[in-house]
Protein backbone atom coordinates (compact mmCIF):
# COMPACT_ATOMS: atom_id res chain seq x y z
CA UNK A 1 0.00 0.00 0.00
CA UNK A 2 1.61 3.51 -0.85
CA UNK A 3 -0.61 5.56 1.25
CA UNK A 4 0.28 5.25 5.12
CA UNK A 5 -3.11 3.65 6.24
CA UNK A 6 -5.00 4.81 9.60
CA UNK A 7 -3.91 1.27 10.37
CA UNK A 8 -0.44 1.63 9.86
CA UNK A 9 -0.79 4.11 12.63
CA UNK A 10 -3.01 1.48 14.78
CA UNK A 11 -1.15 -1.61 13.96
CA UNK A 12 -0.60 -4.26 13.08
CA UNK A 13 -1.96 -6.54 15.13
CA UNK A 14 0.82 -8.15 16.55
CA UNK A 15 2.15 -10.45 19.24
CA UNK A 16 5.09 -8.41 21.18
CA UNK A 17 6.77 -7.13 22.55
CA UNK A 18 8.40 -5.73 19.20
CA UNK A 19 7.24 -4.58 15.94
CA UNK A 20 10.86 -4.52 14.35
CA UNK A 21 11.71 -7.73 16.17
CA UNK A 22 8.98 -10.14 16.45
CA UNK A 23 6.28 -8.59 14.16
CA UNK A 24 8.25 -8.17 11.36
CA UNK A 25 10.23 -11.19 11.63
CA UNK A 26 6.87 -13.23 11.57
CA UNK A 27 6.27 -11.34 8.58
CA UNK A 28 9.28 -12.17 6.97
CA UNK A 29 8.93 -15.89 7.80
CA UNK A 30 5.26 -15.75 6.61
CA UNK A 31 6.21 -14.27 3.10
CA UNK A 32 9.41 -16.67 3.21
CA UNK A 33 7.28 -19.72 3.12
CA UNK A 34 4.97 -19.17 0.72
CA UNK A 35 7.68 -18.95 -1.89
CA UNK A 36 8.19 -22.73 -1.38
CA UNK A 37 5.59 -25.25 -2.49
CA UNK A 38 5.77 -28.73 -0.45
CA UNK A 39 6.16 -29.62 3.11
CA UNK A 40 8.80 -28.19 5.14
CA UNK A 41 11.14 -30.74 6.96
CA UNK A 42 14.11 -28.36 7.93
CA UNK A 43 14.77 -25.04 8.41
CA UNK A 44 17.51 -22.88 9.07
CA UNK A 45 17.68 -19.18 10.16
CA UNK A 46 21.06 -17.11 10.21
CA UNK A 47 20.92 -13.63 12.38
CA UNK A 48 22.68 -10.88 11.69
CA UNK A 49 22.96 -7.44 13.62
CA UNK A 50 20.48 -6.22 16.10
CA UNK A 51 18.54 -9.05 15.14
CA UNK A 52 21.73 -11.52 16.38
CA UNK A 53 22.40 -9.62 19.41
CA UNK A 54 19.18 -9.27 20.82
CA UNK A 55 17.09 -12.01 19.40
CA UNK A 56 16.09 -13.83 22.36
CA UNK A 57 14.60 -11.12 24.87
CA UNK A 58 12.41 -10.01 21.45
CA UNK A 59 10.78 -13.31 21.01
CA UNK A 60 12.64 -13.07 17.43
CA UNK A 61 13.28 -16.68 17.05
CA UNK A 62 9.45 -18.00 18.15
CA UNK A 63 8.40 -14.95 15.92
CA UNK A 64 10.22 -16.34 13.02
CA UNK A 65 9.77 -20.36 13.14
CA UNK A 66 6.18 -19.07 13.89
CA UNK A 67 6.03 -17.44 10.73
CA UNK A 68 7.41 -20.16 8.80
CA UNK A 69 4.65 -22.87 10.08
CA UNK A 70 1.86 -19.94 8.56
CA UNK A 71 1.76 -18.05 11.80
CA UNK A 72 0.44 -14.28 11.04
CA UNK A 73 1.84 -11.63 13.05
CA UNK A 74 -1.33 -11.69 15.43
CA UNK A 75 -1.39 -15.31 16.10
CA UNK A 76 -1.66 -16.41 19.50
CA UNK A 77 0.55 -20.00 19.20
CA UNK A 78 3.74 -17.56 18.16
CA UNK A 79 5.09 -18.00 21.70
CA UNK A 80 4.75 -21.71 21.78
CA UNK A 81 6.10 -22.37 18.19
CA UNK A 82 9.15 -24.37 19.74
CA UNK A 83 6.43 -27.46 21.05
CA UNK A 84 4.56 -27.09 18.12
CA UNK A 85 7.50 -27.12 15.48
CA UNK A 86 8.38 -29.99 16.84
CA UNK A 87 5.52 -31.94 17.93
CA UNK A 88 4.86 -31.14 13.59
CA UNK A 89 8.72 -32.58 13.64
CA UNK A 90 10.09 -29.43 11.31
CA UNK A 91 13.66 -29.47 12.13
CA UNK A 92 14.66 -25.84 13.25
CA UNK A 93 18.37 -24.06 13.95
CA UNK A 94 19.61 -20.93 14.33
CA UNK A 95 22.89 -19.49 13.93
CA UNK A 96 24.20 -15.76 15.11
CA UNK A 97 26.23 -13.85 12.51
CA UNK A 98 27.97 -11.46 14.00
CA UNK A 99 30.99 -11.16 11.82
CA UNK A 100 28.58 -9.58 8.58
CA UNK A 101 28.22 -5.73 9.75
CA UNK A 102 27.57 -4.41 6.36
CA UNK A 103 23.64 -5.83 6.45
CA UNK A 104 20.71 -3.98 7.46
CA UNK A 105 20.42 -4.54 11.40
CA UNK A 106 17.63 -6.40 11.11
CA UNK A 107 18.30 -9.59 8.94
CA UNK A 108 17.88 -12.92 8.51
CA UNK A 109 18.67 -15.61 5.94
CA UNK A 110 16.03 -18.40 5.93
CA UNK A 111 16.89 -21.05 4.23
CA UNK A 112 14.37 -24.06 4.02
CA UNK A 113 14.22 -27.75 2.78
CA UNK A 114 11.34 -29.10 1.64
CA UNK A 115 10.21 -33.03 1.71
CA UNK A 116 11.37 -33.58 -1.53
CA UNK A 117 14.80 -32.50 -1.00
CA UNK A 118 14.67 -28.92 -2.30
CA UNK A 119 16.37 -25.93 -0.72
CA UNK A 120 15.89 -22.15 -0.82
CA UNK A 121 17.51 -19.22 0.59
CA UNK A 122 15.67 -16.14 1.38
CA UNK A 123 17.16 -12.95 2.98
CA UNK A 124 14.41 -10.59 4.53
CA UNK A 125 14.76 -7.16 6.61
CA UNK A 126 13.07 -5.97 9.24
CA UNK A 127 12.62 -2.65 8.25
CA UNK A 128 10.51 -0.86 10.95
CA UNK A 129 6.91 -0.57 12.44
CA UNK A 130 6.23 -4.58 11.14
CA UNK A 131 7.00 -3.72 7.77
CA UNK A 132 9.56 -5.89 5.54
CA UNK A 133 11.36 -6.17 2.67
CA UNK A 134 12.49 -9.33 0.98
CA UNK A 135 16.46 -8.51 -0.72
CA UNK A 136 17.75 -11.88 -1.29
CA UNK A 137 16.53 -15.02 -3.18
CA UNK A 138 19.61 -18.09 -3.50
CA UNK A 139 21.94 -15.74 -4.53
CA UNK A 140 20.14 -13.02 -6.42
CA UNK A 141 19.07 -9.61 -4.72
CA UNK A 142 16.37 -8.80 -5.34
CA UNK A 143 13.54 -6.21 -3.32
CA UNK A 144 10.10 -6.57 -2.94
CA UNK A 145 7.90 -6.03 0.23
CA UNK A 146 5.09 -8.94 -0.07
CA UNK A 147 2.17 -5.85 0.08
CA UNK A 148 1.31 -6.62 -3.25
CA UNK A 149 0.76 -10.18 -4.79
CA UNK A 150 3.18 -11.42 -5.95
CA UNK A 151 4.80 -13.30 -9.13
CA UNK A 152 8.47 -14.11 -8.97
CA UNK A 153 9.67 -16.12 -11.97
CA UNK A 154 12.76 -17.89 -12.06
CA UNK A 155 14.49 -18.05 -16.06
CA UNK A 156 16.94 -18.04 -18.04
CA UNK A 157 18.12 -14.93 -18.97
CA UNK A 158 17.02 -15.41 -23.22
CA UNK A 159 15.20 -12.78 -25.29
CA UNK A 160 11.38 -13.40 -25.03
CA UNK A 161 10.77 -14.37 -21.66
CA UNK A 162 9.49 -11.37 -20.34
CA UNK A 163 7.17 -10.70 -23.67
CA UNK A 164 5.83 -14.33 -22.76
CA UNK A 165 5.04 -13.32 -18.97
CA UNK A 166 3.65 -9.91 -19.12
CA UNK A 167 1.59 -11.51 -22.38
CA UNK A 168 0.27 -14.43 -19.96
CA UNK A 169 -0.56 -11.53 -17.54
CA UNK A 170 -2.37 -9.56 -19.95
CA UNK A 171 -4.26 -12.15 -21.69
CA UNK A 172 -6.26 -12.47 -18.13
CA UNK A 173 -6.20 -9.12 -17.73
CA UNK A 174 -4.22 -8.30 -15.04
CA UNK A 175 -2.78 -5.03 -14.03
CA UNK A 176 0.66 -5.06 -13.51
CA UNK A 177 2.06 -2.19 -10.50
CA UNK A 178 5.67 -2.97 -10.53
CA UNK A 179 8.16 -5.09 -12.50
CA UNK A 180 11.64 -5.74 -11.47
CA UNK A 181 14.17 -8.09 -12.86
CA UNK A 182 17.29 -9.28 -11.52
CA UNK A 183 20.30 -11.69 -12.94
CA UNK A 184 23.33 -12.79 -11.56
CA UNK A 185 25.18 -12.64 -14.64
CA UNK A 186 24.34 -12.17 -18.93
CA UNK A 187 22.70 -15.07 -20.11
CA UNK A 188 22.78 -17.53 -16.68
CA UNK A 189 19.63 -17.18 -14.15
CA UNK A 190 17.28 -14.46 -14.15
CA UNK A 191 14.42 -13.59 -11.69
CA UNK A 192 11.55 -11.45 -12.96
CA UNK A 193 9.23 -10.03 -9.73
CA UNK A 194 5.64 -8.89 -10.81
CA UNK A 195 3.43 -6.43 -8.14
CA UNK A 196 -0.14 -6.64 -8.76
CA UNK A 197 -2.69 -4.74 -7.04
CA UNK A 198 -5.39 -7.34 -7.28
CA UNK A 199 -5.29 -11.26 -7.17
CA UNK A 200 -2.64 -13.30 -9.40
CA UNK A 201 -4.85 -16.06 -11.44
CA UNK A 202 -2.78 -19.51 -10.50
CA UNK A 203 -3.77 -20.32 -14.33
CA UNK A 204 -1.12 -17.69 -15.42
CA UNK A 205 1.20 -18.94 -13.56
CA UNK A 206 0.85 -22.11 -15.00
CA UNK A 207 0.85 -20.46 -18.53
CA UNK A 208 4.06 -18.95 -17.70
CA UNK A 209 5.91 -21.93 -16.61
CA UNK A 210 5.23 -23.79 -20.34
CA UNK A 211 8.03 -21.40 -21.45
CA UNK A 212 10.90 -23.53 -22.02
CA UNK A 213 13.40 -21.19 -20.70
CA UNK A 214 11.26 -20.81 -17.12
CA UNK A 215 12.78 -22.26 -14.38
CA UNK A 216 10.64 -22.15 -11.53
CA UNK A 217 7.46 -20.03 -10.80
CA UNK A 218 6.29 -18.64 -7.25
CA UNK A 219 3.29 -16.91 -6.82
CA UNK A 220 2.85 -15.09 -3.27
CA UNK A 221 -0.84 -13.81 -2.49
CA UNK A 222 -1.58 -10.82 -0.19
CA UNK B 1 -10.21 13.92 1.07
CA UNK B 2 -6.28 13.99 1.97
CA UNK B 3 -3.76 15.89 4.01
CA UNK B 4 -0.34 16.51 4.55
CA UNK B 5 -0.49 18.60 7.90
CA UNK B 6 -1.98 19.63 10.72
CA UNK B 7 -3.11 22.87 9.36
CA UNK B 8 -4.88 21.59 6.58
CA UNK B 9 -6.81 18.64 8.49
CA UNK B 10 -8.12 21.30 10.44
CA UNK B 11 -9.41 23.26 7.03
CA UNK B 12 -10.74 20.07 5.95
CA UNK B 13 -12.41 19.77 9.43
CA UNK B 14 -13.83 23.80 8.67
CA UNK B 15 -15.01 23.65 4.97
CA UNK B 16 -16.75 20.33 5.71
CA UNK B 17 -17.78 21.02 9.22
CA UNK B 18 -17.46 17.80 10.40
CA UNK B 19 -14.49 16.08 13.44
CA UNK B 20 -11.06 15.04 13.10
CA UNK B 21 -12.60 11.68 13.09
CA UNK B 22 -14.73 11.73 9.94
CA UNK B 23 -12.05 13.30 7.97
CA UNK B 24 -9.63 10.45 9.02
CA UNK B 25 -12.64 7.51 8.01
CA UNK B 26 -13.29 9.68 4.68
CA UNK B 27 -9.97 9.30 3.62
CA UNK B 28 -9.11 6.04 4.72
CA UNK B 29 -11.93 5.05 2.56
CA UNK B 30 -11.11 6.91 -0.49
CA UNK B 31 -7.44 5.76 -0.34
CA UNK B 32 -8.37 2.28 0.41
CA UNK B 33 -11.03 1.46 -1.69
CA UNK B 34 -12.83 0.77 0.88
CA UNK B 35 -16.47 0.30 1.64
CA UNK B 36 -16.66 2.95 5.35
CA UNK B 37 -18.54 -0.33 7.12
CA UNK B 38 -15.11 -2.25 6.83
CA UNK B 39 -13.12 0.29 7.29
CA UNK B 40 -15.15 0.42 11.34
CA UNK B 41 -15.49 -3.35 11.39
CA UNK B 42 -11.53 -3.05 11.21
CA UNK B 43 -11.23 -0.54 13.86
CA UNK B 44 -13.54 -2.69 16.17
CA UNK B 45 -11.47 -5.55 15.67
CA UNK B 46 -8.68 -3.33 17.11
CA UNK B 47 -10.06 -1.87 19.81
CA UNK B 48 -11.56 -5.18 20.68
CA UNK B 49 -8.04 -6.40 20.99
CA UNK B 50 -6.75 -3.27 22.75
CA UNK B 51 -9.54 -3.90 25.45
CA UNK B 52 -8.45 -7.70 26.64
CA UNK B 53 -4.86 -6.24 26.49
CA UNK B 54 -5.61 -4.03 28.94
CA UNK B 55 -7.86 -6.39 31.25
CA UNK B 56 -6.57 -9.84 31.33
CA UNK B 57 -3.22 -8.67 33.34
CA UNK B 58 -5.86 -7.26 35.97
CA UNK B 59 -7.19 -10.72 36.44
CA UNK B 60 -4.24 -12.85 35.21
CA UNK B 61 -0.54 -11.38 35.53
CA UNK B 62 1.99 -12.60 33.68
CA UNK B 63 5.94 -12.24 34.00
CA UNK B 64 7.55 -10.84 30.76
CA UNK B 65 10.32 -12.56 28.51
CA UNK B 66 12.46 -10.99 30.25
CA UNK B 67 11.44 -10.95 33.62
CA UNK B 68 11.60 -7.09 34.82
CA UNK B 69 7.98 -6.70 35.03
CA UNK B 70 4.46 -8.29 35.46
CA UNK B 71 2.01 -7.90 37.97
CA UNK B 72 1.81 -3.93 38.61
CA UNK B 73 -1.60 -3.85 36.63
CA UNK B 74 -3.14 -6.03 39.08
CA UNK B 75 -1.43 -3.98 41.88
CA UNK B 76 -3.01 -0.50 40.77
CA UNK B 77 -6.40 -2.07 40.36
CA UNK B 78 -6.42 -3.15 43.64
CA UNK B 79 -4.69 -0.35 45.40
CA UNK B 80 -8.01 1.86 43.54
CA UNK B 81 -10.57 -1.04 44.82
CA UNK B 82 -9.78 0.29 48.14
CA UNK B 83 -9.89 3.66 47.81
CA UNK B 84 -6.77 4.55 47.88
CA UNK B 85 -5.86 5.93 44.97
CA UNK B 86 -4.25 9.24 44.92
CA UNK B 87 -4.55 10.14 41.59
CA UNK B 88 -8.32 9.93 41.37
CA UNK B 89 -10.71 7.25 39.30
CA UNK B 90 -10.00 8.16 36.14
CA UNK B 91 -6.24 8.89 36.14
CA UNK B 92 -5.84 5.92 37.78
CA UNK B 93 -7.78 3.35 35.15
CA UNK B 94 -6.04 5.17 32.69
CA UNK B 95 -2.41 4.17 34.49
CA UNK B 96 -3.65 0.71 35.50
CA UNK B 97 -4.59 -0.42 31.61
CA UNK B 98 -1.47 1.62 30.37
CA UNK B 99 0.84 -0.43 31.93
CA UNK B 100 -1.23 -3.57 31.57
CA UNK B 101 -1.06 -3.34 28.03
CA UNK B 102 2.79 -3.19 28.22
CA UNK B 103 2.68 -6.14 30.66
CA UNK B 104 0.69 -7.94 27.87
CA UNK B 105 3.07 -6.68 25.02
CA UNK B 106 6.47 -7.90 27.22
CA UNK B 107 5.01 -11.63 27.52
CA UNK B 108 4.76 -11.87 23.70
CA UNK B 109 0.74 -11.74 24.27
CA UNK B 110 -1.63 -9.75 21.66
CA UNK B 111 -1.49 -6.20 21.56
CA UNK B 112 -2.26 -3.28 18.97
CA UNK B 113 1.14 -1.54 18.57
CA UNK B 114 -0.28 2.24 18.53
CA UNK B 115 1.95 3.47 16.76
CA UNK B 116 4.35 1.12 18.00
CA UNK B 117 4.45 -1.87 20.35
CA UNK B 118 6.42 0.01 22.92
CA UNK B 119 4.22 2.86 23.41
CA UNK B 120 0.64 0.08 22.65
CA UNK B 121 -0.69 1.37 26.23
CA UNK B 122 -1.41 4.67 26.11
CA UNK B 123 -3.99 5.04 23.54
CA UNK B 124 -6.23 2.10 24.99
CA UNK B 125 -5.47 3.21 28.44
CA UNK B 126 -6.49 6.83 28.27
CA UNK B 127 -10.07 5.58 25.78
CA UNK B 128 -10.33 2.59 27.94
CA UNK B 129 -10.58 4.60 31.39
CA UNK B 130 -12.50 7.20 29.45
CA UNK B 131 -15.26 4.38 28.24
CA UNK B 132 -15.75 3.54 31.90
CA UNK B 133 -15.61 6.78 33.80
CA UNK B 134 -17.37 8.58 31.30
CA UNK B 135 -20.30 5.52 30.06
CA UNK B 136 -19.29 6.19 26.65
CA UNK B 137 -19.91 3.70 23.96
CA UNK B 138 -17.66 1.65 21.79
CA UNK B 139 -19.03 3.23 19.06
CA UNK B 140 -17.58 6.78 20.35
CA UNK B 141 -14.51 5.21 21.46
CA UNK B 142 -13.51 3.65 17.83
CA UNK B 143 -14.67 7.29 16.59
CA UNK B 144 -11.91 8.33 18.85
CA UNK B 145 -9.15 6.36 17.99
CA UNK B 146 -9.89 7.68 14.10
CA UNK B 147 -9.03 11.16 15.54
CA UNK B 148 -5.61 9.71 17.39
CA UNK B 149 -4.93 7.37 14.07
CA UNK B 150 -5.06 11.55 12.22
CA UNK B 151 -2.36 12.62 15.01
CA UNK B 152 -0.44 9.42 14.80
CA UNK B 153 -0.63 9.68 10.90
CA UNK B 154 0.69 13.35 10.62
CA UNK B 155 3.39 12.32 13.03
CA UNK B 156 4.92 8.84 10.98
CA UNK B 157 4.39 11.02 7.37
CA UNK B 158 6.21 14.38 8.81
CA UNK B 159 8.26 13.00 11.82
CA UNK B 160 8.78 9.83 13.26
CA UNK B 161 7.46 7.09 15.54
CA UNK B 162 10.84 5.22 15.97
CA UNK B 163 12.55 5.08 19.19
CA UNK B 164 15.82 4.68 17.14
CA UNK B 165 15.19 7.78 15.11
CA UNK B 166 13.72 10.13 17.63
CA UNK B 167 13.38 8.77 21.31
CA UNK B 168 10.50 7.92 23.71
CA UNK B 169 9.38 11.55 22.81
CA UNK B 170 8.52 9.96 19.10
CA UNK B 171 7.47 7.04 20.31
CA UNK B 172 5.29 7.63 24.13
CA UNK B 173 5.29 11.29 23.05
CA UNK B 174 3.10 10.46 20.15
CA UNK B 175 0.75 8.06 21.53
CA UNK B 176 0.16 10.71 24.17
CA UNK B 177 -0.02 13.27 21.67
CA UNK B 178 -2.48 10.85 19.45
CA UNK B 179 -4.74 10.00 22.98
CA UNK B 180 -5.35 13.66 24.27
CA UNK B 181 -6.39 14.59 20.80
CA UNK B 182 -8.98 11.73 20.64
CA UNK B 183 -10.19 12.73 24.40
CA UNK B 184 -10.52 16.38 23.05
CA UNK B 185 -13.24 15.26 20.46
CA UNK B 186 -15.04 12.84 22.67
CA UNK B 187 -15.32 15.37 25.24
CA UNK B 188 -16.88 17.88 22.80
CA UNK B 189 -13.75 19.83 22.32
CA UNK B 190 -13.12 21.68 18.86
CA UNK B 191 -10.81 20.01 16.01
CA UNK B 192 -8.74 22.85 16.81
CA UNK B 193 -8.63 22.17 20.94
CA UNK B 194 -7.64 18.38 19.48
CA UNK B 195 -4.34 19.93 17.53
CA UNK B 196 -3.36 22.21 20.62
CA UNK B 197 -3.77 19.50 23.19
CA UNK B 198 -1.28 17.43 20.95
CA UNK B 199 1.14 19.93 20.83
CA UNK B 200 0.76 21.05 24.70
CA UNK B 201 1.76 17.03 25.23
CA UNK B 202 4.66 17.18 22.52
CA UNK B 203 5.57 20.14 24.44
CA UNK B 204 5.37 18.90 27.71
CA UNK B 205 7.41 15.77 26.70
CA UNK B 206 9.78 16.82 24.17
CA UNK B 207 13.40 15.62 24.42
CA UNK B 208 12.64 12.29 26.22
CA UNK B 209 15.19 9.75 25.54
CA UNK B 210 15.04 6.22 24.67
CA UNK B 211 16.79 4.27 26.97
CA UNK B 212 15.46 0.79 27.45
CA UNK B 213 17.38 -1.25 30.56
CA UNK B 214 19.04 -4.81 28.73
CA UNK B 215 17.31 -3.47 25.12
CA UNK B 216 13.90 -4.76 26.50
CA UNK B 217 10.48 -3.30 26.09
CA UNK B 218 9.62 -3.31 29.72
CA UNK B 219 11.13 -0.48 31.65
CA UNK B 220 11.07 2.14 31.42
CA UNK B 221 8.48 1.71 29.10
CA UNK B 222 5.82 0.28 31.29
CA UNK B 223 5.83 3.26 33.61
CA UNK B 224 6.68 5.80 30.65
CA UNK B 225 3.27 4.57 28.85
CA UNK B 226 1.77 5.44 32.74
CA UNK B 227 3.28 8.94 32.13
CA UNK B 228 2.33 9.45 28.64
CA UNK B 229 -1.39 8.62 29.50
CA UNK B 230 -1.48 11.20 32.27
CA UNK B 231 -0.26 13.67 30.30
CA UNK B 232 -2.50 13.04 27.66
CA UNK B 233 -5.63 13.61 30.59
CA UNK B 234 -3.68 17.01 31.80
CA UNK B 235 -3.51 18.67 27.85
CA UNK B 236 -6.53 17.68 27.15
CA UNK B 237 -8.01 19.61 30.18
CA UNK B 238 -5.61 22.32 29.48
CA UNK B 239 -7.11 22.43 25.65
CA UNK B 240 -11.08 22.10 27.07
CA UNK B 241 -10.78 24.48 29.45
CA UNK B 242 -10.47 27.15 26.64
CA UNK B 243 -6.70 27.76 26.88
CA UNK B 244 -5.36 28.48 23.35
CA UNK B 245 -1.59 26.45 22.87
CA UNK B 246 1.13 29.16 21.20
CA UNK B 247 2.70 26.62 18.90
CA UNK B 248 0.76 25.54 16.69
CA UNK B 249 0.87 21.20 16.23
CA UNK B 250 2.80 21.36 13.28
CA UNK B 251 5.41 23.38 14.54
CA UNK B 252 5.49 21.16 17.71
CA UNK B 253 6.00 17.63 15.63
CA UNK B 254 8.92 19.98 13.34
CA UNK B 255 10.55 20.67 16.82
CA UNK B 256 10.38 17.01 18.44
CA UNK B 257 11.95 15.56 15.29
CA UNK B 258 14.21 17.99 15.08
CA UNK B 259 15.69 17.13 18.99
CA UNK B 260 15.10 13.55 18.06
CA UNK B 261 17.54 13.37 15.42
CA UNK B 262 19.91 15.97 17.01
CA UNK B 263 20.23 13.34 20.27
CA UNK B 264 23.27 11.08 20.71
CA UNK B 265 22.77 7.39 19.66
CA UNK B 266 23.25 6.33 22.97
CA UNK B 267 19.55 7.92 23.81
CA UNK B 268 17.66 5.86 21.12
CA UNK B 269 17.54 2.39 21.62
CA UNK B 270 20.66 1.96 21.39
CA UNK B 271 20.29 0.02 25.65
CA UNK B 272 23.93 2.31 25.90
CA UNK B 273 22.46 5.60 28.02
CA UNK B 274 19.93 6.63 30.79
CA UNK B 275 18.52 3.89 32.59
CA UNK B 276 20.14 1.18 31.07
CA UNK B 277 23.73 2.48 31.88
CA UNK B 278 22.55 2.83 35.67
CA UNK B 279 24.00 0.18 37.91
CA UNK B 280 21.01 -1.38 38.48
CA UNK B 281 20.42 -1.03 35.36
CA UNK B 282 23.16 -3.02 34.12
CA UNK B 283 23.16 -5.15 36.60
CA UNK B 284 19.76 -6.47 35.35
CA UNK B 285 21.01 -7.15 31.79
CA UNK B 286 23.21 -10.14 30.54
CA UNK B 287 25.94 -7.22 28.91
CA UNK B 288 26.61 -4.37 26.09
CA UNK B 289 26.98 -7.60 23.45
CA UNK B 290 24.54 -10.51 25.06
CA UNK B 291 21.34 -11.40 23.87
CA UNK B 292 18.67 -9.11 25.85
Amino acid sequence: MSFISVFDVLGPNMIGPSSSHTAGAAAIALLARKMLNGRLSSVNFTLYGSFARTYKGHGTDRALLGGIMGFSTDDRRIPDSFAIAEAQGLSFHFTVNDRETEIHPNTVDILMTNDSGKELLVRGESVGGGKIRITRIDQVEVDFTGEYSTLIVIQKDKPGVIAHITRCLSERSVNIAFMKLYREEKGCTAYSIVESDGPLPPAAAEEIRKNPHVKDVMLVQI
Amino acid sequence: MNFKHGSELLALCQTHQVPISEVMISRECQLSSSAREDILLKMEKAWNIMQESAYTPVKSPKRSIGGLIGGEAQLLDAHRAEGKSVCGSLLSRAVTYSVAVLEVNASMGLIVAAPTAGSSGVVPGVLLALKEEYGLSDEQIIRGLFNAGALGYLAMRNATVAGAVGGCQAEVGVASAMAASAVVELMGGSPQQSLDAASTVLMNMLGLICDPVGGLVECPCQGRNASGAANALIAAEIALSGIKQHIPFDEMLGAMYSVGRKLPSEFRETALGGCAVTPSGCSMCGGCDSPG
